[in-house]
């Protein structure tokens, strides 16, 4: 009997990207809301964003049915370190913790793309950048999923990040203050909207004066309809604070 | 124990698209009554739409044997809501968290339940509408949603002509209208169809009827004139 060829597979790539950005005391993680599959749009309005503790947030894209369950996983294993040490994971323990399960599934791995952010034990911005299986790394900024290919270059001009192989080790976490970050962000979005691939709409990262922000948005929308949307989370002394910018539907 | 010979599996009777929107009252569904064994048209009274509990409605498509083995797993999960008797039951919400672990824990074990599911309701004024898109787990909810063929043909039409609010007439109209082009275009659904209605008072089917189509363009009529060299 010649081997049978499998004719469905367990995985499917659910589009999407997702960004994060370290600053001195603030953290920015965005990632846009369309869910696909080929070429279809499933929906427009899906959170690819799940804060997992107090400071810590992560943004998952790739295969979505497991990126929800890798969220439950975490946050019940999350709800089991606060039993036993009557308090809130750190961004890093997470980062670990996240990076421990991806791997345990190594021989049949979660298809998810993750980027976590938040802030560290001193308040300092933190963002950590994971492959499928777990390898991570602390980086000052990192971009996941379909479009990072794109963003990531971009991100590297104009952040300006120092090489990661300098010693002593330098801190890639970026200088910019929130409102210089807007300038930044709006490039980011005018360019990757522009060469945007079909599977993600727009990937933003944030931080900035509403009225900049508001007026950047009416901008944008001038040229075009409306559009799926995307989601930034800010996360910062104060808390977390998300906010939603509509994007291109097409 | 995984037998690799029971895995690699097919669906052998399936059925086509089922619709859901959320309307004023509640929920709408509307799916056909076919059963195809590949491409014979085998079944012609098949209902892929029932109700589950006493807040949810689920309609499915893909393979009915799988579809039958669900309704047997969420009969198992009502009795046992129902035994605790504890004035409280499982809400739309809670059934398609349900289902949608079964089906993605199936795909883990490399023996999935072939199907696409809708599952709808109203629990305590909440309307909910979910869906499990596929065999491996993926899964939202959303205004309106479809399967199969549904998300290439209907959505489309949804996502223009939906808004929130919908009079029953209206739900009704904009169903109809979805699964006439499902019935011109789709090659496996046919002109037998149900709507099923879930609001907070239950659920509703109703009975199987046939839509209204149109075949008298002068094209077919004569479908070779004009063509050069046909023969």
């Amino acid at each position: 009997m010649t081997k049978q060829q499998a004719n469905w597979s367990p995985y499917d790539n659910n589009g999407g990207s997702c960004v994060a950005i370290a600053g001195a005391d603030y953290c920015v993680i965005a990632a846009d809301t369309r869910m696909s599959t080929g070429y279809s749009i499933l929906t427009r309005d899906y959170s690819k964003i799940c804060q997992l503790a107090d400071k810590c947030v992560m943004a998952s894209s790739g295969f979505q049915a497991d990126v929800k369950a890798l969220q439950k996983v975490l946050a019940s294993r999350h709800l089991i370190y606060q039993h036993q040490h009557n308090k809130q994971m750190s961004c890093p323990a997470m980062g670990q913790l996240l990076s421990n399960t991806l791997y345990y599934k190594r021989f049949f791995p979660y298809y998810s793309f993750n980027v976590l952010g938040g802030l560290d034990n001193e308040g300092k911005g933190c963002v950590f950048t994971y492959d499928a299986v777990g390898s991570y790394e602390r980086v000052g900024y990192s971009s996941q999923g379909s479009g990072s290919t794109l963003i990531m270059p971009f991100l590297d001009n104009q952040l300006k990040s120092p090489s990661p192989l300098l010693l002593p080790a330098v801190d890639a976490v970026t200088p910019l203050s929130e409102s210089e970050a807007v300038d930044l962000v709006k490039t980011v979005f005018a360019s990757c909207h522009r060469e945007r691939h079909i599977h993600f709409v727009v990937v933003m990262l944030w931080s900035g004066t509403v009225d900049f922000v508001n007026d950047t948005c009416k901008e944008l929308t001038k040229e075009n309809s409306h559009g799926d949307k995307v989601e930034i989370v800010i996360v910062n002394a104060d808390g977390i604070h998300r906010e939603f910018m509509d994007l291109r539907k097409d | 124990m995984i037998f690799v010979e029971l895995l690699c599996r097919y669906p052998y009777v399936t059925g086509t698209s089922v619709i859901g929107i959320k309307y004023k009252d509640g929920i709408l569904m509307a799916a056909d009554m076919g059963g195809s064994y590949g491409s014979t048209l085998r079944y012609k009274s098949v209902e892929r739409m029932k109700p589950i509990g006493k807040h949810s409605l689920l309609g499915a498509s893909g393979e009915i044997s799988d579809f039958q083995e669900l309704l047997r797993y969420l009969d198992e999960l009502i009795l046992y809501d129902n035994m605790w008797d504890d004035g409280n039951s499982l809400g739309p919400k809670e059934v398609h968290s349900y289902l949608t672990r079964v089906m993605y824990n199936r795909r883990n074990k490399f023996n999935p339940l072939w199907n696409s599911l809708v599952l709808g309701g109203v629990k305590k004024g909440q309307k909910y509408l979910g869906t499990v898109v596929s065999m491996i787990g993926v899964h939202f909810e959303d205004n309106h949603v479809a399967t199969g063929f549904g998300n290439h043909l209907a959505r489309p039409i949804l996502r223009d002509e939906w808004h929130e609010n919908l009079s029953f007439e209206d739900g009704v109209k904009l169903l109809e209208k979805c699964m006439l082009v499902l019935l011109y275009r789709d090659r496996s659904a046919i002109n037998k169809l149900q709507i099923a209605k879930i609001t907070e008072e239950g659920t509703t089917i109703s009975p199987p009827y046939s839509l209204k189509t149109f075949w008298g363009f002068s094209a077919f009529k004569n479908p070779t004139l004009g063509a050069e060299g046909s023969w």
